[in-house]
């Protein structure tokens, strides 16, 4: 570093990507947090994207963004606001202009400015700038576009391939800004474009100028230092919470010594897991792309009848699908794993943005009565853990488990500790040892678990199905057997509660406000609870990762704070969820439905609020 | 191959059996447990998979693995037992509303992926179980509860969705005739893919006689054909009538009549992977023509499970990645010390 250079130390720093969604900015962002994560960073990462491929270029709503949050610190969530801006052209500008922290910094491509770009962003003057009250801010203006074709003018490549690789311009400047190590990302360039030599080396050379006019520039560019965090010490890797979920299904299975069989459909935010799983025949996982979501089930309860543990993604939409099969695994008590990566609806909804309002619709969106285990993640990398307990539940309980993450779950990510596998807890199937003594559906024990014998199983040949039975799984259409078959299907969800932690509140141990909230909420809330502890109010944060059943000593943790206030992603399911099950609290609500996380700064906000009342 | 000796008998469960008496049902039953015994196979690699219909009661009465699932879906449950055990004997039972109305969809593209599974198909054109509704084989102007002036839509051809899904098998043969479904049935078992066998079936209740003019009669002989692979296509009660192409179309003659000789006859080539004459076989129907019965193609190809498995004993020879330890620490990693 030369004396020239404003060298500027952070705690922690959140930059965004923004540009077209042709302009790469996903990967451009994920090569980012890869190098900051080597950095020794602890990091988080939210991808924003538009659901067309390729939006109409230019335009507010084809913009695409990446967030990444950094720094010293233990980091939640990828930040409320952006302290660095990336914009690619000025839609990018308009998009992200209410997401960037008060005189935060932006970066933009000088070339972009053309009238064309204004009037397509739909700005009247030809001073966005002003137009959107962003005065004040540090506005770097670098002419991206054109040193990017200045970067490569000697290449054979035709214009459109050229300016593909602005990112790489934007990406090297950013890169110089806060010190990260190039190679690193050309490592990662050449996994990527290792066979496309040409425009592997495109990617490179841009890269390098982009860090260079940095460098060259630096009397008007600051540079950043974010010190490494404080992290356990470990082998890490970064990880995306759809790629946690797919691999703890494979540890799981592992674990237990059995055939690992996905059944699926792709859907939007969920398809990752049928891909990341598609991947992995070395290890023996047999995925199925089925027709419909209907068969993507349907082929996972097939293989879990078979003797494999039966899997299936999805999304909201798709988990609607899939009710009636759900509902099949249930009353034949087979092993099944649900995934739904929850996203914005009804309906189509808001494909690719995140939600948590498929909570009731887990819980109870099937006919007759159909109890069913229902865990969360609530961190992309422990999706990995929900996942595996999934797995754990699912085969030593005989019922199907469905496992709620959601879109900013499913596509953020952040560095992963790696485990290592003999130090997962052991999972234990029951499988049918005994022809004399066995029974379709005869108890084991106090669990209610029934014994599991499947085909190639020799005298242990039985049939099974939908309709109504009897312990030996013959067709019963008896009113007293069906009362009682019901209630042991419910306890034995019930009893699943005794393989569950109980809930440990985050912050004060008793106070004035529990906040309690549920699945991919958690950084946010946990950030909320920190800040508001440090204040000095009595808050504390109870995070659900267990709804069905709760953690046993819910009630007790709920009786220790004066107000409880439910925090989630819709308008009110897990508050309905607690007043059925724990009338006794009374419970304020705050509720958000756009699509998007939360921000730390309203959940302070409300709490604050509830506080003073 | 005969290691177990099993008898009918051996395949009865202790449920007792609920079709109505008199329902075709119960001799495709029989005849299905005969095939089951003479292959000799382990009975405890037996998976009968239904889906929701009069016949999808099928696995209940049989003492194998059963699995008696949801409207519809049988195929694709099947298809995810056969995929995740290949070792194991598939049998889907199913109708033509479970088939080709609800579960149309997972039927064609397990056909389409060529599933080693055998499916019955039961044909009585009508939905039995819920009391007599018009089915998507049903022909048209039939007079059903839901259909009382007479349908106004056109049947599937079960035999024609098959071929243009693809299929490899497909035969057709009738509740009744024990002898010919026995030996279809067989054929379908020993056959690798999905093979479709179509059973046309009566409904004493519903549609009783649905399918007499073809099944009934002394004269059946002459409205009946029974293909077998390599055999001339002949027929009639006299065995005196036979299957011509003509100006590229099939035509019924008689030997010895308007200079037709039995040199003129086709023979039947049920592995000819050209659809062309199966799919004209399987369309013959009366009074033109004799109505097509036996396996009409039988055509080797890849099955998907086989495909499955050895794509994953391929990958897992070369790659370096043995288990989760390994796969965990592949790729990008960083160390905090």
């Amino acid at each position: 570093m030369t004396k020239d250079t404003k060298v500027i130390e952070l705690e922690e720093v959140a930059i965004r990507f923004s540009g077209d969604s042709g302009d790469g900015m996903q990967l451009t962002g994920t090569l980012f947090s890869d190098a900051t994560a080597l950095a020794g960073n602890d990091i988080s990462t939210f991808p924003d994207y538009p659901s067309e491929i390729r939006a109409p270029q230019g335009t507010v709503g084809g913009v695409s963004g990446f967030q990444v949050h950094f720094g010293k610190k233990k980091i939640n969530t990828p930040g409320d606001k952006a302290h660095v801006l990336v914009a690619m052209n000025p839609a990018a500008i308009k998009a992200n202009a209410k997401y960037l922290e008060p005189a935060a910094t932006i970066i933009f491509d000088s070339d972009s400015f053309t009238e064309k770009n204004l009037s397509k962003a739909k700005f009247s003057t030809n001073d966005p700038f002003t137009e959107l009250n962003l005065q004040d801010y540090n506005k770097i203006a670098a002419p991206i576009t054109s040193m990017t074709k200045e970067a490569l003018i000697d290449t054979q490549m035709d214009n459109k391939m050229v300016l593909r690789s602005k990112n790489m311009f934007a990406l090297g400047l950013v890169s110089w800004m806060f010190n990260r190590q190039l190679d690193v990302i050309e490592e990662a360039l050449k996994e990527k474009f290792g066979k496309k030599p040409e425009i592997l080396q495109a990617n490179i050379n841009v890269l390098h100028a982009g860090y260079n006019y940095g460098m060259n520039m630096q009397h008007t560019t600051p540079q950043y230092l974010v010190p490494a965090a404080n992290i356990e010490k470990g082998i890490y890797r970064n990880i995306s919470g759809n790629m946690a979920t797919a691999w703890g299904l494979i540890a799981g299975a592992e674990k237990a010594g059995i055939q690992l069989f996905l059944g699926s459909y792709p859907i939007t935010p969920a398809t990752e897991i049928l891909q990341a799983l598609s991947e992995r025949k070395d290890l023996g996982v047999k995925t199925f792309q089925a027709e419909d979501e209907i068969a993507g089930i349907c082929t996972a309860i097939g293989a879990s009848y078979a003797g494999s543990l039966g899997v299936t993604s999805t999304s909201g939409p798709g988990l609607a699908l899939k009710s009636e099969a759900i509902n099949l695994a249930i009353m034949a008590e087979l092993p099944l794993v649900v995934v739904n990566v929850q996203r914005g609806g009804p309906s189509t909804g808001l494909p690719t943005k995140t939600e948590q309002s498929d909570l009731m619709q887990a819980l109870w969106g099937r006919n007759g009565e159909s109890p069913m285990v229902v865990i969360a993640a609530s961190t992309p990398n422990d999706c990995f853990d929900y996942a595996f307990k999934a797995v754990q539940i699912t085969l030593e309980r005989m019922t199907p488990v469905m496992l709620l993450t959601d879109g900013f779950l499913g596509n953020g990510s952040e560095p992963w500790k790696i485990p290592n596998m003999a130090d997962l807890p052991e999972i234990k199937k029951h499988i049918a040892a005994d022809p004399a003594k066995f029974k379709a559906y005869r108890r084991l024990d106090e669990t209610l678990v029934r014994e599991w014998a499947f085909p190639g199983m020799e005298n242990f040949e039985h049939r099974i199905g939908g309709l109504e039975k009897d312990e030996s799984g013959t067709v019963s259409h008896d009113p007293e057997n069906h009362q009682r078959m019901c209630e042991i299907r419910a306890q034995k969800v019930a009893n699943v509660v005794d393989m569950i932690p109980n809930i440990e509140p985050y912050g004060c141990p008793e106070g004035d406000v529990l906040i309690v909230g549920w699945g991919g909420t958690y950084g946010h809330l946990v950030s909320a609870a920190r800040d508001l502890c440090n204040e000095g109010k009595k808050v504390g944060l109870a995070h659900f990762n267990y709804i069905n059943p709760l953690p046993a000593n819910t009630a007790d943790i709920f009786a220790k704070y004066k107000k409880i206030i439910v925090c989630e992603l819709n308008l009110g399911q897990f508050a309905a969820f607690l007043r059925d099950k724990l009338p006794q609290f009374t419970y304020n609500q705050y509720n958000k439905v756009k699509g998007l996380p939360f921000l730390v700064e309203e959940i302070k906000q409300s709490v604050t609020k509830l506080l003073e009342e | 191959m005969a290691e177990f000796n099993y008898t009918a008998k051996d395949f009865k469960s202790d449920n007792e059996v609920r079709w109505c008496p008199g329902c075709g049902d119960h001799a495709i039953m029989n005849a299905v447990q005969r095939v089951m015994a003479e292959q000799g196979l382990n009975k405890a690699d037996y998976a009968v998979i239904s889906g929701i219909g009069c016949s999808s009661r099928f696995p209940y009465y049989m003492n194998t693995y059963g699995f008696h699932t949801i409207h519809g879906r049988g195929s694709a449950i099947a298809s995810g037992v056969k995929s995740a055990n290949p070792k194991l004997h598939v049998w889907q039972v199913t109708g033509d509303g479970d088939a080709l109305a609800i579960g149309g969809n997972h039927f064609i593209h397990m056909v389409r992926r060529n599933v080693d599974i055998n499916v019955l198909l039961f044909n009585n054109k009508i939905y039995g179980l819920t009391k007599g509704q018009y089915s998507p084989t049903t022909d048209r102007g039939a007079k059903t509860k839901t259909s009382p002036y007479g349908t106004v839509e056109d049947p599937f051809i079960p035999g024609q969705l098959v071929l243009g899904s693809r299929g490899t098998f497909f035969a057709r043969s009738i509740d009744g005739n024990m002898k010919m479904s026995q030996e279809i049935l067989a054929e379908a078992a020993n056959f690798k893919g999905t093979s479709v066998v179509e059973i046309l079936q009566n409904c004493v209740i519903f549609s009783h006689g649905i399918h007499e003019l073809i099944t009934k009669g002394d004269d059946r002989e002459n409205k009946q054909i029974y293909l077998k692979h390599g055999e001339k296509m002949i027929y009639g009660v006299n065995r005196d009538r036979g299957l011509v192409l003509e100006n590229g179309k099939l035509k019924a003659v008689t030997i010895g009549q308007n200079g037709y000789t039995i040199d003129d006859i086709l023979v039947h080539n049920a592995k000819d992977n050209d659809l062309y004459l199966h799919s004209a076989l399987i369309n013959m129907t009366l009074p033109d023509f004799p109505v097509a019965f036996g396996v009409i193609r039988a055509v080797d190809a890849l099955t998907y499970d086989y495909a499955m498995e050895a794509q994953i004993e391929e990958v897992q020879q070369t790659s370096k990645i043995k288990c989760c330890d390994d796969l965990f620490r592949s790729g990008n990693t960083w160390e905090v010390k």
